[in-house]
């Protein structure tokens, strides 16, 4: 049986900034809904359900927020769904909001994920105690450096690549009138000299905490006809999970993201990512993530992706764009961070990302993980429509 | 809908009071083998695994991680969570199954409530500026909710009693059922409400496959056919809704096509009293239809279960052969503000 073609019509997001003490949590994700809306040129009444997604509950101290927040997302009479798979949920959030299109459930769906971390503070609400259990270590970066030194002592990489990395998507943050930080004065002495916070981790290497949200419009073939601008179209999607903690596990490469692309290209036809991809957006909270996740994904061989960004293919005027938007160094609001990465592909191929545009994109992947390394969402977008 | 889904088997724990004993996992790990073992599939047989649990329960982020590692899930697996019943983990896991990148399905839930008091921590999922600093507990809404039903000549206190001793009499049959057969009536526990009329707090975990078409007929001899599948949500606040009425479920169940043909079971999640004979009017069920011959949630209401518990109750009565045409509801937040109707069919006999 064949499935209804999914496109994205509408896209909104919020100025992400450490906090956005002007409105509440309701305000922050009627300002996104409302924007991916007004691209969209819809009002409410054109919405058929509402998929929402953020990560843990306690990053806000509200439990199920998505009850408070049916008023705000104009849900009222409608489906409300929430999606919660850590850091990846803001990718698996739209990729159950497609979900709804492809299998005809729907015919538009309004999805959108958001993360207000002034309202609590993450580093406690990552840290409650659990008996039996291994604590994060001191917040995320404590899990993932020794995964990262792992990576350079197998690959041979040198200790710059990490700063090349912050250094490239501060830049690229410059050109994004959304991203939470701007750097003006950014330089790479600057990063490199920056304190050591998780060895090899450096400050400037590190993500922000960010106050945000992200709403997409997501719509049927009849949809996609009304729409008012050129769509982006879902040209493959997936997701998958391994488990935390075994033997097994190659924390630096994961199966489950490999994986997760082979099923994405599959879809979409891909043969060679690195020649039949134009840009990608993925989750690097951590620098050395990019070089890392560009073997996962197959844009290059093990151990060779530093290569990619040493010699400077992943820059914006590069052959390979990586992170266009600043990325999740530039801009965290954790359960949105992964939306955003799909969000700006799907800006790339509709040709609207300003400054930032990567001429001549036209598949572009967007790039989710979360918990250790364990959950993955990816989807692929294009300016034309997928074969059916 | 182009393909029949079916749920093909369902498992759960026995629910109770407390498992100081037992992690999320250790509690949901016999029932994940249970319900594969129906079947006889293996975890990596399964084409979408889909969970529903809370952060809030576990009072830790990110708690359904490790529930993972239970399910063995290597290879990887195509999976995903909601923070919310599992009923709609089911409902995720369903419109997979309907794109057709998978024929079957793994759903889950589970939720420990003893660790805590629950009556305050559900006071969290109120908006978070207005009204929960205020703390009112969860029992307190329903109890409003209650007393503007009897205000409105819709049910009274000898009407309320009722229901919790049909329901817990019923759950005699249960093994499952936290509190089995008769149960006095009890004090107030917050007027109009009696411990009768409220639903007992407990630990507890379910689990249900889900099987497309010709799937669906190799696993069960009778699968319980998915006829229709809605959710709907209301506002939040208590002030902007008529709570002697439920249009939410009305909806769903229009939409899930349960006005259609009449149904002979109903599975009502109703953790109070009063909230079925809200749900009974929404849904239009008279007293030809069996309501909650499981107990329902007056019996056992392990919380982030309960709602898919529902489902497959009325599952397993089909696959019995003991219901031909069964409705499912499930619901979330303060005073049925969130609700979920399936309805499931039997092959004709």
């Amino acid at each position: 049986m064949s499935k209804e073609p999914v496109a994205v019509t509408g896209i909104g997001q919020t100025k992400h900034v450490a906090a956005r003490r002007d409105v509440s949590i309701a305000g922050l994700v009627r300002e996104a809904a409302r924007r991916a809306l007004d691209d969209a040129e819809l009002t409410w009444s054109g919405i058929d359900a509402v998929v929402i997604g953020k990560a843990p509950d306690f990053f806000e101290g509200v439990m199920m927020p998505e009850l408070y927040l049916a008023d705000a997302l104009g849900a009222v009479g409608k489906p409300l769904l929430r999606v919660h798979t850590a850091g990846s949920v803001g990718g698996s959030t739209a990729l159950v909001a497609a979900g709804l299109v492809a299998a005809r459930v729907h015919g538009t769906v309004l999805t959108l994920a958001f993360e207000k971390q002034s309202e609590s503070n993450a580093m406690w609400g990552l840290s409650l105690p659990v008996p039996f259990q291994q604590p994060l270590l001191a917040g995320a970066g404590g899990f993932f450096a020794p995964h990262v030194r792992a990576y350079m002592r197998r690959s041979g990489a040198p200790d710059t690549i990490g700063s090349l990395v912050a250094y490239k998507d501060r830049r690229n943050a410059l050109k994004n009138p959304y991203a939470h930080l701007h750097e003006h004065d950014i330089t790479l002495e600057r990063v490199q000299a920056s304190p050591m916070l998780w060895d090899p981790i450096r400050y400037s290497e590190t993500c922000p905490s960010s106050d945000g949200a992200c709403a997409m419009v997501l719509t049927d073939r009849a949809g996609a006809a009304r729409a008012p601008r050129p769509p982006a179209w879902m040209l493959g999607g997936a997701m998958r999970s391994e488990p935390t903690l075994f033997a097994g596990k190659d924390f630096v490469s994961p199966r489950a993201g490999k994986d997760c692309a082979a099923d994405v290209y599959r879809q979409a036809g891909i043969a060679d990512p690195r020649r039949d991809i134009d840009a990608v957006e993925m989750y690097v909270p951590f620098s050395w993530y990019e070089p890392m996740w560009l073997e996962n994904l197959g844009f290059a061989e093990e151990g060779e992706g530093w290569k990619l960004t040493e010699s400077g293919v992943t820059e914006l005027d590069g052959d390979l764009p990586v992170n266009m938007s600043g990325g999740v160094l530039s801009t965290n609001p954790i359960g949105a961070s992964g939306m955003i990465r799909f969000a700006e592909a799907v800006l790339q191929v509709r040709g609207q990302a300003g400054e930032h545009q990567v001429d001549g994109a036209r598949r572009v992947l967007g790039h989710a993980y979360g918990g250790g390394s364990q959950f993955f969402a990816m989807w692929l977008v294009g300016s034309d429509a997928p074969d059916t | 809908m182009t393909r029949d889904i079916a749920v093909v088997a369902f498992a759960q724990t026995d629910h109770r009071r407390t498992s100081d004993e037992l992690s999320e996992v250790e509690m949901l790990m016999p029932v994940l083998h249970e319900v594969l073992g129906e079947t006889g599939l293996k975890a990596a047989d399964i084409g979408f695994t889909c969970s529903g649990s809370s952060d809030y329960l576990a009072g830790r982020a990110f708690s359904f991680t490790l529930a993972l590692d239970g399910v063995g899930a290597w290879p990887p697996i195509s999976e995903s969570h909601v923070e919310m019943d599992g009923a709609w983990a089911l409902y995720e896991a369903w419109t997979k199954l309907l794109t057709g990148d998978a024929d079957t399905a793994l759903v889950y839930a589970y939720g420990k409530s003893s660790p805590g008091s629950v009556r305050d921590v559900l006071s969290r999922q109120l908006d978070p500026y207005y009204v929960a600093p205020l703390w009112p507990d969860s029992v307190a809404l329903a109890a409003l909710q209650a007393q503007a039903l009897i205000d409105a000549g819709d049910t009274d206190e000898p009407a309320l009693a009722a229901v919790g001793a049909r329901s817990r009499a019923a759950a005699a049959d249960n093994p499952h059922a936290q509190l089995r057969g008769p149960v006095p009536r009890g004090d107030y526990l917050v007027r109009p409400l009696r411990t009768g009329d409220c639903p007992p707090v407990g630990d507890g975990a379910a689990a249900v496959i889900l099987a497309a078409g010709e799937r669906a007929r190799d696993l069960c001899a009778r699968p319980a056919w998915i006829r229709g599948l809605d959710h709907r949500i209301e506002a939040h606040a208590l002030g902007v809704r008529d709570l002697t009425d439920s249009p939410s479920t009305r909806l769903a169940a229009e939409r899930a096509g349960a006005f259609e043909r009449p149904v002979d079971t109903a599975e009502l999640h109703a953790p109070f009293a009063s909230q079925e004979v809200v749900l009974r009017k929404a849904l239009r069920l008279d007293d030809g239809v069996r309501v909650n011959p499981s107990g329902g949630a007056l019996a056992a209401n392990p919380v982030m279960a309960a709602g898919l518990v529902r489902i497959g109750e009325a599952a397993a009565r089909i696959h019995r052969g003991e219901s031909d045409r069964a409705l499912a509801h499930a619901t979330s937040g303060p005073c049925l503000q969130q609700n979920l109707v399936a309805v499931l069919e039997g092959d004709p006999r």
